[in-house]
């Protein structure tokens, strides 16, 4: 037992942050110097959640809670004899807000946490994942106990369903509903039980930080989930981009097999479970169930129609059941506290909380964890800060290339599964892109349908053509070449594509263009009549100037031109050769007198 | 032709995960692991070692974005171009280094083999945005000065 724990923030986030591979060893000779090496324990620990410009690294030191950011290999001594010896804190470098509020000490205290409620991500950044044992001193592994001691697997599916929880991964279908459906004939039929960690919707990471920060808690939910419908093997399918979840899941599987919480006769009863990890190979849609096993198989990543259903026939064609990271880490909880603690959280049809990426253009990015139900106001605002450099807020996109912008004129809309699609967005899997007035609507629904027509597999035409015709369509605006029948074409389109494509991503490919169209429909017809990109993005709409009245005549903008398309001599006013200019916009980056100006 | 040594690793790698179908993307990910790229030669001889045709085992290969049948630079460049990391202007760091190494959407590696540049989709590392990697280190929150200037760096 230690008196205090040094956890310094090793995600990405962090750790890419130059300085930060000195921290450790830095606090390692500090510690020993000041003679706390046997009172102060160091650990590299994961995502805290605090991930903003400019702020990490971050240190965190429990059991007070305290969390220093910014922290520079020359900033460690003074932590240590300050905090660690003397019990004051470092207040230059403590979390700013824990500042503002005075004499706060623990980041709980916090907007950013206060309005938080952590279930999914409750141990992450808390706990040493790659140590089983912190993971157990946090009740760990005690909901497979209690569920392998106490329960049928019947009454474990009867809790699930009880605490109304609904997959995280983007459909939102009930769990204990997709569980039941698998449960029959067990012990007589060969059966799967599959994690989805394939996270590929483009800012969303929700799941690596679990998988990085409490890799275990998914472990222990998968043989939970495998008693429940009898199946006594599992597979995790990883996208390979997220090394570092690997490598923890890999060390937490290990560990688990050691104490015997993976394996033959687990906790002495009749139930075995092994646990294989499995790496994408970049794919997008293999996170479509369908697709996703096919990847398993070794086959190519495509999917298939349903019915059959996976529960019925899924996997190597035998009952499996697909959760994804997220909702399962919610299980232990739920089998400990009870359905009716769970089902308490959030709103009546969409029960306990939901972890957000929250980036883009506002002051906190980072992973917050909410009731549902929080308004869109209350994250963007309280959480996430507000938006940054003077600018107004715009639109949030959720739900990723399936999803859909939500305007200001919606700030208010409570974010749960229903509320979400009400409004033609969906929840997806979590990631909030926040734009504000620099932000040009079409240029991101062009964006997303650029990452789907990448990422369609190919197998089904509306897919496959529809994508492409309908980026086609949207480039021709971006050009200042569309036309008003163009809008009509594609809703034309994106109809057809929602009713006749083979899978998720098809059926929901126009989703983006769709939502934009219907709450920024000005900002397409501006684009379309008057050759005007409000928001001053799309590249062939704009034009560059140099206003003759503020240049001094410096040179920097002529010399920054990759293209010399700017002329001038030195101490008299430039002018920008439009015919040459490439408008990339490295003048206005140089310009120290905002004499250029974009139109 | 290739060498023997790298039929003998191929044989290593599939007997360690078992001469099935379902191995054969964990097989051919160990392959491009160990050598950077995933030789033609060594996709036809797994095929034959796991009992598929090549055509099938090309037909996987082909699907999956990681594997590339080319060999890759010194340097393996990836820019994010992720959500959060778009709205905060990926694309001009990218259409800076297409220009700085000359390289193009369909020229992706430089003539002496030292830059390969890609896109990724997203790394998760969005609170840094806009983030790109050399050799899977990340260079968090850049410009397309900065990444100029990188680049300028590895060349030595």
């Amino acid at each position: 037992m230690y008196r205090s724990y040094v956890m310094i923030c090793g995600s990405e986030n962090c750790s890419s942050i130059p300085g930060h591979e000195h921290l450790y060893n830095e606090f390692q000779n500090q510690i020993k110097a000041a003679g706390l090496e046997k009172e102060v324990m160091v650990l590299t620990g994961s995502c805290l959640g605090i991930c903003h410009e400019g702020v990490g690294p971050n240190v965190a030191i429990f059991p007070e809670g305290s969390i220093y950011t910014g922290v520079k290999p020359e900033d460690v001594a003074e932590i240590v004899y300050e905090h660690l010896l003397k019990d004051n804190r470092v207040t230059r470098l403590l979390f700013d807000e824990t500042v503002t509020i005075g004499n706060a000490r623990s980041v709980e205290d916090t907007e950013f946490y206060k309005k938080q409620c952590r279930i999914a991500m409750r141990n992450c950044g808390i706990i040493d994942p790659k140590n089983i044992k912190e993971y157990i001193a946090k009740d760990g592994y005690q909901s497979l106990y209690k569920v392998l001691t106490e329960m049928t697997p019947d009454e474990v599916i009867d809790v699930v369903l009880a605490s109304g929880l609904r997959g995280r991964g983007g459909a939102g279908f009930p769990t204990g509903r997709k569980w039941k459906f698998a449960s029959g004939n067990r012990g007589k039929v060969q059966k799967y039980v599959c994690c989805n960690a394939d996270e590929g919707d483009p800012g969303a990471f929700m799941d690596r930080s679990v998988l990085e920060g409490d890799p275990h808690s998914v472990i222990e939910a998968m043989a939970i989930a495998a008693y429940a419908i009898g199946s006594d093997h599992g597979y995790v399918y990883v996208r390979a981009e997220y090394p570092e979840a690997v490598e923890h899941l890999e060390i937490a599987i290990a560990q688990a097999k050691e104490y015997g919480l993976l394996g033959k006769n687990i906790f002495g009863t009749e139930f075995n479970f092994e646990l294989e990890i499995k790496l994408g190979a970049g794919a997008f849609v293999c996170g479509e169930e369908t697709a996703l096993m096919t990847s398993i198989e070794g086959k190519r990543g495509e999917p298939r129609p349903r019915p059959p259903f996976p529960a019925s026939k899924g996997l190597f064609s035998v009952p499996t059941i697909l959760n994804n990271v997220e909702t399962y880490a919610n299980i232990p909880p739920i089998i400990l506290k009870g359905a009716e603690w769970f089902s308490s959280i959030g709103v009546p049809s969409s029960t306990g909380t939901k972890v957000f990426a929250l980036g883009g253009k506002i002051r906190n990015t980072g992973l917050v964890e909410v009731p549902m139900g929080t308004t869109l106001r209350t994250i963007v605002e309280d959480i996430g800060g507000g938006i940054p450099n003077g600018r107004s807020f715009k639109a949030a996109q959720t739900g990723g290339p399936s999803g859909g912008c939500i305007p200001a004129s919606l700030i208010d809309t409570p974010v749960d599964f229903d509320s979400l699609s009400k409004i033609g967005a969906m929840m997806g899997s979590g990631g909030l892109i926040v734009m504000d007035d620099s932000t040009c609507m079409v240029d991101i629904a062009k964006f997303f349908l650029e990452f789907i027509v990448e990422e369609s597999c190919g197998k089904c035409t509306p897919c496959r053509v529809g994508t492409k015709r309908l980026l086609e369509l949207l480039t021709k605006i971006t050009d200042g070449k569309g036309t008003m029948e163009d809008l009509n074409r594609i809703e034309e389109l994106a109809s057809f594509m929602k009713d006749n494509s083979l899978c998720a991503l098809g059926q929901t490919a126009a989703n983006p263009v769709l939502s934009t169209i219907k709450y920024f429909r000005d900002e397409y017809i501006e684009h379309i009549e008057n050759k005007h990109c409000p928001a001053g993005v799309c590249k062939n709409l704009l034009t560059y100037h140099i206003d003759p009245k503020l240049c001094r005549g410096c040179t920097a903008c002529a010399k920054a031109c990759p293209v010399h398309a700017i002329v001038g001599t030195v101490k008299n006013p430039h002018a920008i050769d439009t015919s040459k200019c490439i408008k990339c916009g490295s003048c206005i980056e140089k310009c120290r007198f905002g004499a250029i100006e974009r139109k | 032709m290739l060498d023997k040594s790298y039929y003998d690793k191929t044989d290593e790698i599939i007997a360690e995960h078992g001469a099935r179908h379902a191995s054969l993307i964990p097989i051919i990910q160990d392959i491009q692991a160990q050598y950077r790229y995933l030789p033609l030669e060594l996709l036809s001889y797994v095929a034959k070692k796991i009992g598929i045709t090549e055509a099938k085992a090309y037909s996987v290969a082909t699907f999956y974005e990681n594997f590339s049948f080319e060999p890759k630079g010194k340097y393996v460049i990836k820019v994010c171009d992720g959500t959060a990391c778009h709205v905060r202007g990926s694309t001009p760091i990218l259409e800076r280094l297409y220009s700085e190494l000359g390289l193009s959407q369909e020229k992706k590696t430089t003539d002496d083999m030292m830059f390969t540049l890609e896109t990724v989709s997203c790394l998760g590392a969005c609170g840094l945005a806009p983030v790109m990697t050399v050799n899977d280190k990340v260079y968090p929150a850049m410009t397309p000065d900065a990444a100029a200037a990188l680049i300028r760096e590895l060349r030595g």
